[in-house]
């Protein structure tokens, strides 16, 4: 008798799990405005990506065209791929002599957009855009000046 | 030719009279029988193309994604694309296959299909078989299914194939126990195995309302078996992909895959048909007891469009299960039959014949 009673206890906590499940399918059946897939080409003009995804490294520049990087280069040291090099040159500022960055070379192809540049950097110099849209038809494109052409280091950065 | 939707009796006795005015009655028959060959080709193309798209679309809304939306509004032509690239391709033959069982078996599957939809009334004199044996005849055609796959699985040469096979094989076999006692009980109620006797029985309420608890417990175990009598999860496991690549028709391409593809989705059309002739009444429209003014209404609505949202309600059901449950392991599959199931129908079928004796039913 037992047994029997166990055998319909174990029918009836089976339906509900099932039912449970089904409930949750359903739940999202009847609310299309859940569902996540973007229209890709469609929606290009209003199509905006999260801040943390990870499309390309950028130098932001401030609206006097200044950046924060100092061209110590360890970003170089750190990039696991060699997909940045530093070009450094000096200038004499108060009859001191001082290295500052002339080009941050950035090699888009190589890049597996880990991170460790922007979290190493330690004037925050570098970040990650949001840009994905990155074909092009020429390969020579991918390498990118990331100061851009005139720019200045920022005043407030310390060596 | 004149003709009524609500009685399709009248469309098809104006062509029987309409050719035998031309023709011998020799060829009036063969040219019945192509007539109907090609529109049974026809539907099967169509409605099968249909539930394809459906069942990607229904599958993804469950999963929060949008489906096919590229060709065509709303994607409607994309299996249509499929169809045409599909016809397109190589077919290729593995080698050391048996080359005879191998292209045999694809037509062993649609041929199956194609038997058990002669006897599925459409509607009211659409229906081209009416044995008095109807139920009986569609059980017994459809377990010849498992022979096609059976076959597919041994002659293409593959380990997974063979493995696929075999689980279908002991899966089918103990799941049409289940279909049959469901519709045993089912028979017991109607007391005729004629089709079109048992929807003229649901005239006055649908089976699964008059026939109360037996009537519904027959229902979920016939749409349960049902659904691995056709491979579709949570029982596909004979075409597992994770595990068998594709189980009985890794090997098969072009057409011949094609075949399979669509005698799987007319299948399950089959079993929603047969669910819905069985315990929803068929194309009997909707009618409550004595709401004469309802009833009148209802009865506007043409049968045939009854019986097809009825077999979309099921089909739904079907497909709302098997994007919800992860699939079964192969002992999960047996114990829920044996143990579950069978007991369950067999325990049911005491109880209506108990309440067809005692008169309890509505």
């Amino acid at each position: 008798m037992k047994g029997l009673f166990n055998y319909i206890i174990a029918i009836a906590k089976g339906v509900k799990t099932l039912v449970d499940g089904m409930r949750v399918t359903g739940y999202y059946f009847v609310r299309p405005k859940l569902i996540v897939t973007q229209q890709y080409p469609e929606n290009r003009d209003t199509l905006k990506m999260f801040d943390r995804y990870r499309g390309e490294v950028t130098m932001p520049h401030n609206e006097k065209n200044e950046h924060r990087c100092t061209g110590c280069g360890i970003c170089e040291l750190n990039c696991p791929n060699g997909s940045i090099e530093i070009i450094s040159k000096s200038i004499e500022v108060d009859g001191k002599k001082k290295r500052i960055i002339d080009k941050h070379i950035y090699h888009l192809a190589m890049c597996t957009m880990c991170n460790l540049c922007v979290k190493s950097c330690p004037s925050n110099a570098l970040a990650m855009g949001q840009k994905f849209e990155h074909a092009v038809w020429d390969r020579s494109k991918l390498t990118k000046v990331l100061n851009q052409p005139g720019s200045q280091i920022m005043q407030d950065i310390k060596e | 030719m004149a003709f009524s939707i609500y009685d399709f009796n009248t469309l098809t006795s104006s062509i029987h009279h309409s050719l035998s005015q031309h023709l011998s009655p020799t060829g009036v028959m063969v040219a019945e029988w192509t007539l109907i060959g090609i529109s049974f080709l026809l539907f099967v193309a169509v409605f099968g193309l249909f539930l394809v798209y459906l069942e990607r679309k229904v599958c993804a809304f469950f999963q929060q994604r949008l489906g096919p939306m590229r060709v065509g509004p709303w994607g409607l032509l994309q299996t249509i694309a499929d169809f045409i690239k599909l016809l397109m391709k190589e077919l290729i033959l593995p080698n050391r296959a048996d080359k005879f069982l191998y292209n045999l078996a694809p037509y062993i599957v649609i041929t199956v299909t194609f038997m058990a939809i002669a006897v599925i009334p459409f509607a009211k004199g659409l229906q081209a078989l009416d044995f008095d044996i109807g139920v009986f005849y569609v059980t017994a055609v459809s377990s010849l299914g498992v022979i096609g796959i059976l076959l597919a699985g041994w002659s293409s040469n593959n380990k997974f194939s063979l493995i696929g096979a075999m689980r279908s094989g002991a899966q089918i076999i103990s799941y049409e126990l289940s279909v049959g006692m469901a519709l045993i009980t089912m028979i017991i109620f109607a007391g005729t195995m004629q089709i079109s006797g048992i929807v003229e029985a649901q005239r006055a309420g649908w089976f699964i309302y008059t026939g109360h608890i037996p009537a519904i417990i027959a229902f979920f175990v016939f749409v349960i078996a049902g659904t691995a009598e056709t491979n579709r999860g949570p029982f596909d496991l004979a075409e597992a992909e994770s595990e068998l690549t594709a189980g009985f028709h890794t090997e098969y391409s072009g057409i011949k895959f094609a075949f399979f593809f669509l005698a799987e989705y007319v299948n399950l059309f089959i079993v929603a048909a047969m669910a819905t002739t069985l315990f929803l009444g068929g194309w009997m429209p909707l009618h409550f007891g004595h709401w004469v003014g309802f009833n009148h209404a209802m009865d506007f609505i043409p049968p045939i469009f009854w019986f097809f949202s009825k077999v979309m309600a099921v089909i739904f059901l079907i497909m709302w299960f098997k994007w919800t449950f992860p699939r079964l392991r192969v002992d999960q599959i047996l114990v829920l039959e044996w143990k579950f199931l069978l007991p369950i129908n067999l325990v049911n079928i005491l109880l209506m014949t108990l309440i067809v004796l005692k008169k309890w039913h509505f």
